[in-house]
């Protein structure tokens, strides 16, 4: 499994049921349901990782996330997570909103583009930036809303959401080092947040 | 991981068998309240059922199918109405699947319907027979099941009416099943649904055959509304893309047209010979009863019972559609994921692309197929959700 799945599979509360969006072959949700006693659903769009989840007899909806969630109704889940994907759709603000209606805590994790190894190519060799976590060139990425730790902060604040975690990722997906602490917008590779609605009454996994 | 190379073997010749359940004293008691006593049934089964009984699959069909699902009776050539799906190596694999598959209550293939003989007045029973509903139909799926040994099913199969079946199976008796796979189905008929329904009853009733039901007395039957309404159902089970590319606007005979009311295009010549051929097999009163049950089916409809009943329901389903089919288009599958999903049942679902409209699911679509193998595969040991979960 990817370091920074590991690193999400411990954010979930443990017996949750738990939404994963863009799931792949299904390890993040094998993984919580496995060792946290959780209940997986996922949604993806290949069709090869969907044929793997079904093979592991995990629920898996075939669907686009940009289509938004039309499948779930509000409030089903206790947590949903997006690992990765939220830069690659087409409307980032939209699938955020989606993803609070259905669960009142998401994980939500990106590639910070505010990094300073990706800011000092556009800057310096006037370049569009690739790193290992998203080492496509500009035309082949599915990477089409970048964003920085900054910006995201901001579009949670500006939806009415509240940053409840944040966790600073290194190059290679495992937690990040002393200066990606520190500063996380400039070194940090990547962040996983959870985000609660503002007007969020905790009542834990029901 | 994607397993699209299904192997094809066949089962063989096969014979229906028959049972008889209920009786008197016990009776199959009717949602609508009426009683029947015995109901015959016909099936048919595939595969070795096990020692542990643990491993039968039950296929639930349509509206105008029957028990006869795979293999053959005699004559390879015309193999069961699921037989690309059912058999050696095939989604629903024998080698591993003890298969059931039986003529629906209300049916005309060998199961108690309208054209059975009423024990009370030894005629047939006509309108008098009682109205049936996708809930009775499954109580003599159980009983059927429990006169063979088997008391839960690896899965229940069904396409359409039969996904109805399937649906209805779960939320009334989820304890039965292991695994529910449902394609091209609905949890209600939409308006227009009903109205296509409605026009094929009246094409019967209104045909002067119909004698009230009881054409058998009055030695004749209502062909001709039975074959309208058979052609106009047919019409909803293709799409328009693939009546394009099956017939298009050509004529039956040669390039010119005739300028007369006679079978000219070649599409009505095809909606005439499927009119007729049903006429073969196809009993008048059990299309008014099979499609009066499939109106009031509406199991979501109450939605304090629905949830109660959903809330006791923790086995995995398999929801299907195609993206040409207008009879059960794929909102109303995506409808019973939404409320499956909302009540924390583990579903899996997917909208498989074929031009052939409604009767895709009983088409080989590799995608489709492999779906249906890979959920099976995996229906004893699914880790939805883990036992120390709450």
């Amino acid at each position: 499994m990817r370091l920074d799945l590991g690193l999400i599979a411990d954010m979930v509360p443990i017996g949750a049921r738990v939404l994963d969006l863009g799931c792949g072959d299904g390890d993040l949700l094998s993984a919580l349901i496995r060792e946290r006693g959780c209940q997986g659903q996922g949604v993806e769009v290949s069709s090869d990782a969907f044929h793997a989840c079904v093979s592991k007899g995990i629920p898996v909806i075939a669907a686009d996330i940009d289509d938004g969630l039309t499948d779930f109704t509000d409030d089903s889940f206790d947590v949903v997570v997006l690992s990765q994907t939220l830069q690659a759709t087409r409307r980032p603000a939209r699938v955020l909103h989606e993803m609070m209606r259905v669960a009142d805590t998401a994980i939500v994790s990106f590639i910070n583009y505010g990094h300073i190894g990706l800011r000092t190519r556009l800057a310096v060799r006037g370049r569009m930036p690739v790193s290992p976590l998203a080492p496509e060139q500009w035309f082949a990425t599915p990477n089409i809303h970048p964003c920085s730790i900054l910006d995201f902060e901001q579009l949670v604040r500006s939806e009415g959401l509240v940053c409840a975690e944040r966790h600073v990722l290194g190059a290679d997906g495992g937690p990040g080092g002393r200066w990606a602490q520190r500063r996380p917008n400039a070194f940090a590779a990547a962040a996983a947040y959870v985000v609660h609605r503002s007007d969020r009454v905790r009542t834990g996994p029901r | 991981m994607a397993n699209t190379d299904i192997e094809h073997g066949s089962i063989g010749e096969v014979v229906t068998q028959r049972a008889t359940l209920f009786d008197r004293d016990a009776p199959l008691l009717l949602e609508g309240g009426a009683t029947l006593a015995p109901v015959e049934v016909a099936f048919e089964t595939y595969g070795e059922l096990n020692a542990q009984r643990d491993n039968a699959v039950f296929i639930c069909h349509g509206l105008t199918g029957d028990a006869h699902a795979a293999g053959h009776h005699g004559n390879p050539a015309r193999p069961g109405w699921w037989d690309n799906f059912i058999g050696p190596g095939k989604p629903v694999d024998t080698n591993e699947f003890f298969v059931v598959c039986a003529n629906i209550l209300g049916g005309c293939m060998g199961t108690t319907g309208p054209s059975s003989i009423d024990p009370a007045t030894h005629k047939a029973y006509g309108l008098r027979f009682p109205l049936v509903t996708v809930s009775d139909v499954v109580r003599v799926h159980r009983a059927l099941i429990a006169h063979l040994g088997i008391t839960k099913l690896r899965a229940a199969i069904g396409g359409s009416l039969g996904g109805m079946q399937v649906l209805q199976w779960a939320m009334d008796h989820p304890e039965d099943l292991a695994a529910a796979v449902i394609v091209c189905a609905t949890s209600r008929l939409s308006a227009q649904n009903i109205a296509f329904s409605a026009v094929a009853r009246e094409a019967i009733m209104r045909d002067p055959n119909f004698h009230g039901g009881d054409y058998v007395d009055a030695d004749t039957r209502p062909d001709a509304g039975l074959a309208i309404a058979r052609m106009m159902a047919h019409i909803t089970y293709l799409s328009e893309e693939g009546m394009r590319s099956k017939f298009g606007r050509r004529l039956q005979n040669g390039t010119t047209p005739r300028f007369g009311f006679d079978v000219d295009f070649q599409v009505e010549s095809y909606l005439h010979h499927q009119g007729e051929a049903f006429l073969r097999r196809f009993d008048a009163n059990s299309y008014l009863y099979l499609t009066r049950a499939m109106d009031y089916f509406d199991p979501f409809g109450n939605t304090e019972e629905a949830a109660a009943r959903l809330a006791d329901l923790d086995l995995p389903f398999l929801v299907m559609s195609f993206d040409s089919d207008w009879r059960f288009d794929t909102s109303h599958s995506r409808e019973i994921v939404r409320v499956l999903s909302a009540h924390r049942v583990p579903v899996s679902f997917r909208e498989i692309s074929s031009p052939h409209g409604h009767d895709s699911f009983l088409l080989v679509i590799p995608e489709y197929h492999a779906t249906v193998a890979n959920f099976l595969r995996r229906t004893e040991r699914a880790p939805h959700r883990s036992s120390h979960a709450s």
